[in-house]
């Protein structure tokens, strides 16, 4: 049951993260707990039905679907929280900043909504699809009873839950004046993170090349499989053993997504001067 | 935005031109929860596509933090996994959903 509790906790994990950055992201929107509410539950349908399609999905495209799923669905969350935070830099923070208060910026934030709800889908759908194949493996070997399984899933989840809830509760209490910028450089840093996944899964079909892999070494430092490269991995992409290629597209969407929203941010603040 | 466009959208373009033909292939099996075999030798400083049969009725995920790779193995199903160029060393692998029995390393010399 506790191998069980231990899979199920480390795939809760990531998405766990994910939705706790996002729900902090989007504090005081008005009905955003039914659109995050709605991204898990989406999540966990497609969760579902990419379990029982993996293997029609890994077929496509010479035996790369898999990959090139992945990538993509990676890709659109990238896009989507590029969207958020670019969206929020030309006219949330703004805002907040000028009139001293979360009432604009609020009003403004719950615009980019449905687009968090893509990226909450898309995260529980990743990790739950794994989920899923785990526990229906467990099943199927009979290696544990249905109930055993049943309780160390729910052990898992609850754990991975808990997590999320705690960075939620704990970015909370960033004081106003930094919560803007330290959620939207969490966002940044979380669609960077993406970025490279979604490059390794590229390079792992050939697609891309992986140039120097891996490019550093630092899993004698802080190894992945640690409590906190685990973590970090779920929040902002830390690999202790990264290919070039990953490097390069976490910098260039990170660098990309900065752009983007210093050039909206001047573009509002421009006719005030 | 348009900055993050044209880097995807360069990046994809660039992706097939690099891709180069004559990749080693090393086959490996899942079966009864286990690789065979369970030491996998591969070339430094070459690609090596690795193709892995899953002949149990279970998926597996093959899984590798050192490789920097994971990836479902459908039950019943064979799947295929590119790695490196490597340095030379020793790089292990599990299949996660059964990390007490599958086991194995990938040695590049």
């Amino acid at each position: 049951m506790f191998g069980t509790a231990l899979i199920v906790f480390r795939e809760t994990l990531e998405a766990a993260l994910i939705i706790g950055v996002i729900a902090a992201a989007t504090r005081g929107v008005p009905m955003r707990g039914r659109w995050l509410t709605g991204g898990v539950v989406l999540g966990l349908i497609g969760s579902a039905l990419v379990a029982a399609g993996m293997e029609r999905i890994a077929q496509v495209a010479d035996g790369l679907g898999q990959e090139i799923f992945n990538a993509s669905i990676l890709g659109v969350a990238v896009l989507m929280l590029a969207w958020h935070n670019i969206w929020m830099a030309s006219h949330g923070r703004a805002m907040a900043a000028e009139a001293k208060s979360l009432g604009g910026a609020i009003r403004e934030g719950s615009r980019t909504l449905s687009v968090l709800l893509v990226v909450i889908a898309v995260a529980v759908l990743r990790e739950g699809s794994e989920t899923v194949l785990f526990l229906y493996g467990i099943t199927l070997s009979g290696s544990s009873s249905v109930m055993q399984m049943v309780a160390g899933a729910m052990l898992g989840v609850a754990g991975g839950a808990a997590v999320g809830i705690t960075l939620y509760k704990g970015l909370l209490r960033i004081p106003l004046k930094w919560f803007f910028t330290a959620t939207s450089a969490l966002v940044l840093l979380l669609a960077a993170g993406m970025a490279a996944q979604a490059a390794r899964f590229l390079a792992q079909a050939d697609l891309l090349p992986s140039l120097a892999s891996p490019l550093w070494n630092l899993s004698a430092v802080l190894p992945n499989e640690s409590a906190v490269g685990t973590l970090l991995h779920g929040l902002v992409g830390y690999d202790a053993q990264p290919a070039g290629i990953q490097v390069v597209f976490y910098v260039a969407v990170a660098l990309a997504i900065a752009a983007g929203m210093r050039w909206v941010g001047n573009k509002t603040h421009a006719p005030q001067k | 935005m348009q900055k993050l466009f044209a880097a995807i959208v360069l990046g994809l373009a660039a992706g097939p031109l690099v891709v180069c033909a004559a990749d080693v292939e090393v086959k490996l099996v899942i079966e009864n929860h286990r690789f065979t075999p369970e030491t996998v030798k591969v070339p430094a400083g070459q690609k090596v596509k690795l193709l892995i049969e899953n002949r149990d009725a279970t998926p597996e995920e093959f899984d590798s933090h050192a490789l920097n790779r994971e990836k479902v193995i459908p039950a019943k199903s064979t799947g295929s996994v590119f790695i490196g160029p490597l340095k030379a060393g020793s790089y292990p692998f599990v299949g996660e959903f059964n990390d007490k029995t599958a086991k194995g390393v990938v040695l590049a010399e």
